[in-house]
């Protein structure tokens, strides 16, 4: 709601700039309404939190602000303008979209939130749904290597991306997909909500080395054989793919750091485990 | 809560400095050769597939390795075992040892990338590979002392 009347207040200062850039920022605005509605909850549900013994953790809310705020700015119309015309800025929106943002979002713990939060039937619907069969397999890091990895390389080595350049539907579909399979990716290797039968550090580490080689692979190959961009977008494609490459490694590296933090913090909490005597060196 | 002073572990504080030396070695590469002095290419057109597909496994375990070495080496220091000596052989081997299968492995088996383009390579491979062979050497040394020095005391 505030954000939609801040687009339009935030237009009328410019006066004849064309209808189509009202009518982006009008198209704009249901997914910004979303975003803001999205914020305002888990805010909401931080605030209680806060209110418990237990409280929140400040950098939970931050990081799902920081989240909340990349996909907005990515779904911007000049973010989108860009992306269509500049293979970077396609490049820019799948690091955000795909990459950053799922990260912030899964590292906000918005699962333990709303349980934290929720009324107890409310809370054992959650428990319940999360305990199933469907949240179990696809939350298998390998599972989630493959839709989130898999979408990247079918995106990028199929005719799929030119539809998305021609088919706004099919773009806001690639879209979605990025972010779910995002999501889905960072929450299975590094996610710090409880996860029933989650498979242990060395699976998980396993789908993340995976996923960063995919991902570095697939840049390099794009810079090989720039023909492999769509028609059109083939300029700055050689540059697209160097940013695809190093703009990886960033969130690779948070969810590194995450996954060994959730380690060492459980071995910090198991005495037992050294207790055992030393083995003789070798 | 501090665990009582633990026998100091060497093999495994030889590990954790290994790979954050060679995730260390890895990185400057990547700044310096790659970036700062623009000498290595991203991609070199007489790269096989083969070298794509080694360079990305490669460019993972490198990031996965400086994360895992540091929390390796917090854990062992939280615990008292962080073996002083074997962390420093171990640095140096993980430094030389990169410098190595960089040198040899990636521009010369697999030619992800030469040195430096428009010269004769051969003088920089040399001095590369020569590098790598003193840092494992002066590693080798560290190691040897110390494991010299460890088998004299009740561990």
């Amino acid at each position: 709601m505030t954000t939609a009347h801040g687009v339009h207040g935030g237009h009328g200062g410019h006066g004849g700039a064309g209808g189509g850039a009202v009518a982006d920022l009008l198209g704009w605005a249901p997914l910004g309404a979303v975003l803001a509605g999205a914020l305002g909850g888990y805010v909401w549900a931080a605030l209680r939190a806060r209110r418990t013994a237990r409280g929140w953790s400040a950098w939970r809310t931050a990081s799902f602000a920081a989240g909340v705020a990349l996909l907005a700015a990515a779904a911007l119309p000049a973010a989108a303008q860009a992306a269509h015309a500049d293979p970077r800025g396609h490049v820019l929106q799948h690091l955000a979209v795909g990459m950053y943002a799922p990260t912030a979002l899964v590292m906000a713990a918005p699962v333990t939130l709303a349980l934290r939060t929720l009324p107890p039937a409310g809370r054992r619907r959650l428990a319940r749904l999360l305990s199933g069969r469907v949240p179990h397999v696809l939350g298998h890091p390998v599972a989630a290597l493959a839709l989130d990895t898999g979408g990247l390389y079918l995106v990028h080595l199929t005719p799929l991306y030119a539809a998305a350049q021609a088919h706004p539907g099919v773009h806001a579909l690639v879209h979605a997909h990025y972010l779910a399979a995002g999501c889905l990716f960072a929450w299975a290797v590094a996610g710090p909500d409880p996860a029933p039968r989650r498979p242990g550090t060395g699976v998980r580490l396993g789908a993340l080395f995976a996923a960063a080689a995919a991902h570095a692979v697939l840049a390099k190959l794009l810079y090989a054989h720039p023909h492999l961009w769509p028609p059109g977008a083939t300029a700055n494609g050689a540059d697209a793919a160097v940013l695809m490459y190093y703009g990886g490694d960033g969130a690779e590296l948070l969810l590194a750091v995450a996954l060994f933090a959730a380690w060492y913090r459980r071995r910090g909490r198991a005495p037992g485990r050294y207790a055992a005597p030393a083995p003789a060196g070798p | 809560m501090a665990p009582p002073a633990a026998a100091p572990r060497f093999g495994r504080s030889l590990g954790a400095a290994a790979l954050i030396g060679a995730a260390l070695m890895a990185g400057v590469d990547e700044i310096v050769f790659h970036q700062v002095l623009g000498w290595h290419h991203f991609y070199d057109r007489a790269t096989p597939a083969v070298g794509l597909l080694s360079d990305g496994l490669l460019h993972a375990a490198e990031l996965i390795a400086l994360v895992a070495g540091f929390f390796l080496a917090a854990d062992l220091y939280r615990r008292g075992e962080l073996h002083g000596p074997a962390v420093r052989a171990g640095a140096l081997l993980g430094l030389g040892g990169f410098q190595l299968f960089d040198g040899v492995v990636d521009h010369k088996l697999l030619r992800l990338h030469q040195i430096r383009y428009g010269v004769d390579p051969l003088p920089y491979d040399l001095a590369w590979n020569g590098a790598a062979l003193v840092l494992l050497a002066a590693g080798g040394a560290l190691l040897w002392r110390a494991r010299r020095a460890g088998s004299g005391r009740p561990r």
